[in-house]
């Protein structure tokens, strides 16, 4: 609504190819009626998810998912939400999630300033260790940090296990050093992007390092910082892996881990899931759609450099 | 010789630095190296060392060499399958999902209407977990209640789409392509939304077609995209581990890597050293990406 597309306004220069205007709106009809189709295969799954929740298994059992409906209710996610105890499991997402995400982002973007603007000696080595670190496939390394956890000890206020293994520092620790590798690699792109001209003006003025980092470079950087916010945020909601590991006291898992709950021994109520599933999805869902907003406003504020 | 000694005040005037900011320099820049260090190269190295070993986990630890890469290469049946669904991975989001994520951008790019919609539907299965992916393929592939099957109206031969061996891994792929295409292409949008319209416009003059001057003018100038693209995509292909472990545990037809070094790992089993040896295939398929991918970096960043 507020995007201002960089391609429509033709300024100075006349245009090139005149094609005929009929021609135009019937390839834009073309191009609505592709898109629509494409996005709705996208939604389709999901609005079936929705759908499912909100019928009784008994009905779906016999009819199939794709029937036309005969009761409808929220009954599902009441007893999703309530038999698994989502609320407190939702907290210990959070708990671990938002400070990753603030300290991922604010050590990351300070390694790329360190390697872009600063240019210190094996910038570009610390680049490609923290970029291949990133890469490696999570399994990689399981073993190893599960055998040094139980060995960390950690005080009581820290960890009521006494060790750092079965504590949220664990799978925060492992979430920021991962992460980490994928924000300095995009950060490091991103800042190169912004003009030189910028910080050395700044450092002419004798602004220290931390100044150039903070005041000047940080800022313009908003619209990748707002990209990989997002992204790290809904990565380590979403993640179960690590606290699947390194976690074994039921009551710190994290949401994902929770849907778990749901699953009978012997039976699975499969609509039941899918209410667990929406709610599960809720947050990041709501998270991506408010921030999409400053996302892309942060975009073309990002285009339009002086 | 004013030249050099010029040279050398340049090169050496960016690097005059306080005791306060090289403080500062010290515990930022030592805070994420120390934890990366700590927590994902030594780790690693942890990993190959224990791959040369038979440990169970508890009791002392055996140098066996490398048997445990014999038994894997040689006896040890869902291996092969799983190197080969992992290729199908990196192949079919490499091949399919990614381009048509540009292709997706592209089009967005052009100043469509309601594009904020589209964007917003075309993303939004990328922020949901592999998991709730897995079982959302499961609400459409079922045998008995599934979508499709429903769709299909096949009632009398139903299609096992996630129980057949042969068919299961296509399905699965589709899945993670649903979710793959829209994060390739929000990160292209982002990047053609920077790219100055004033190169379109002088291709424009020159009498470039539209297709030629995205691929000879616009295309390149998204490099540090298609660089994270293309790595994103690799690292998905190769992690890729909550989808088919929410169908059905990564088996029957659903092998990959990572199952198989966690299913040795966390297994009863707790075979260690054997599942290590697995890991370090994996990484070392991985580092063969890695390496190349900044190697290309390192040109591309030398020309610029």
């Amino acid at each position: 609504m507020t995007v201002t597309t960089p391609t429509a306004p033709v300024r100075t220069v006349a245009p090139v190819t005149g094609p005929g205007k009929r021609r135009v709106t019937r390839g834009r009809l073309g191009l609505h009626a592709f898109l629509m189709v494409v996005s709705l295969a996208f939604l389709a799954p999901l609005l079936l998810a929705v759908y499912a929740s909100l019928r009784p298994y008994e009905e779906t059992a016999k009819y199939g998912y794709f029937s036309l409906p005969r009761h409808l209710s929220f009954d599902y996610y009441a007893q999703a939400f309530n038999d698994s105890g989502m609320g407190k499991y939702f907290v210990n997402s959070l708990i671990i999630a938002v400070p990753g995400v603030l300290l991922t982002l604010f050590l990351a973007s300070f390694v790329a300033f360190c390697v872009t603007r600063l240019r210190i000696r094996g910038g570009l080595v610390l680049l490609m260790v923290f970029t291949a670190g990133n890469l490696l496939p999570q399994q990689v390394i399981v073993t190893p940090l599960y055998v040094l956890f139980t060995k960390i000890n950690l005080p009581y206020w820290m960890s009521d296990s006494m060790t750092m293994y079965d504590s949220y520092w664990a799978v925060l620790a492992v979430q920021v050093a991962f992460q980490v590798g994928f924000c300095v690699f995009v950060l490091a792109n991103f800042m190169r992007t912004i003009p030189d001209e910028i910080v050395e003006a700044a450092r002419v003025d004798g602004a220290g390092v931390w100044t150039q980092y903070w005041n000047i470079t940080l800022p313009l950087c908003r619209p990748a910082l707002a990209a990989l916010a997002t992204l790290q945020f809904t990565w380590m909601y979403n993640d179960f892996l690590w606290a699947l590991v390194f976690i074994s006291d039921g009551d710190k898992l994290p949401i994902t881990s929770a849907l778990n709950n749901l699953r009978g021994q012997f039976f699975t109520d499969y609509n039941l899931l899918a209410a667990g599933s929406v709610i599960v999805a809720l947050p990041t869902v709501l998270v991506f759609l408010l921030l999409q907003r400053h996302f892309i406003a942060g975009l073309t504020l990002g285009a339009s450099k002086g | 010789m004013p030249l050099t000694t010029a040279r050398r005040a340049k090169r050496r005037g960016p690097r005059r630095f306080t005791s306060r900011d090289l403080a500062v320099i010290g515990v930022l820049l030592g805070i994420p190296i120390l934890l990366d260090l700590a927590l994902i190269w030594g780790p690693t190295l942890a990993s190959v060392g224990l791959s040369f070993t038979s440990w169970d986990g508890i009791g002392d630890i055996h140098w066996v060499g490398i048997d445990n890469y014999k038994t894997l290469f040689t006896d040890y049946p869902p291996f092969w399958p799983a190197v080969r669904n992992n290729l199908l991975w990196v192949a079919f989001l490499g091949l399919v999902a990614t381009p048509f994520g540009l292709l997706l951008a592209v089009l967005l790019d052009k100043g469509v209407r309601f594009s904020r919609f589209y964007q917003s539907t075309l993303y939004m299965p990328v922020v949901l977990s592999l998991a709730i992916v897995g079982f959302i393929a499961q609400l459409i592939f079922s045998r008995d209640q599934g979508a499709l099957n429903a769709i299909l109206a096949n009632e009398n031969d139903p299609v096992d789409w996630l129980g057949d061996p042969d068919l299961n891994i296509w399905m699965v792929l589709l899945a993670a392509a649903w979710r793959h295409t829209g994060y390739v292409m929000i990160l292209y949008l982002a990047g053609l939304k920077s790219v100055d319209p004033s190169l379109k416009e002088a291709a424009a003059i020159d009498g470039a077609s539209e297709t030629q001057t995205f691929f000879r003018v616009v295309l390149p100038t998204l490099r540090p995209v298609n660089i994270i693209v293309g790595v994103i995509t690799v690292i998905e292909a190769l992690r890729a581990f909550d989808i088919v472990y929410a169908i059905n545990h990564g088996r029957n037809g659903l092998e990959l890597l990572s199952v198989l070094v966690t299913d040795n790992i966390i297994g009863e089993a707790s075979r260690i050293g054997f599942g290590s040896a697995i890991a370090v295939v994996l990484l070392t398929v991985s580092l063969g990406f890695i390496v190349t991918y900044l190697v290309q970096e390192l040109r591309g960043g030398k020309k610029g």
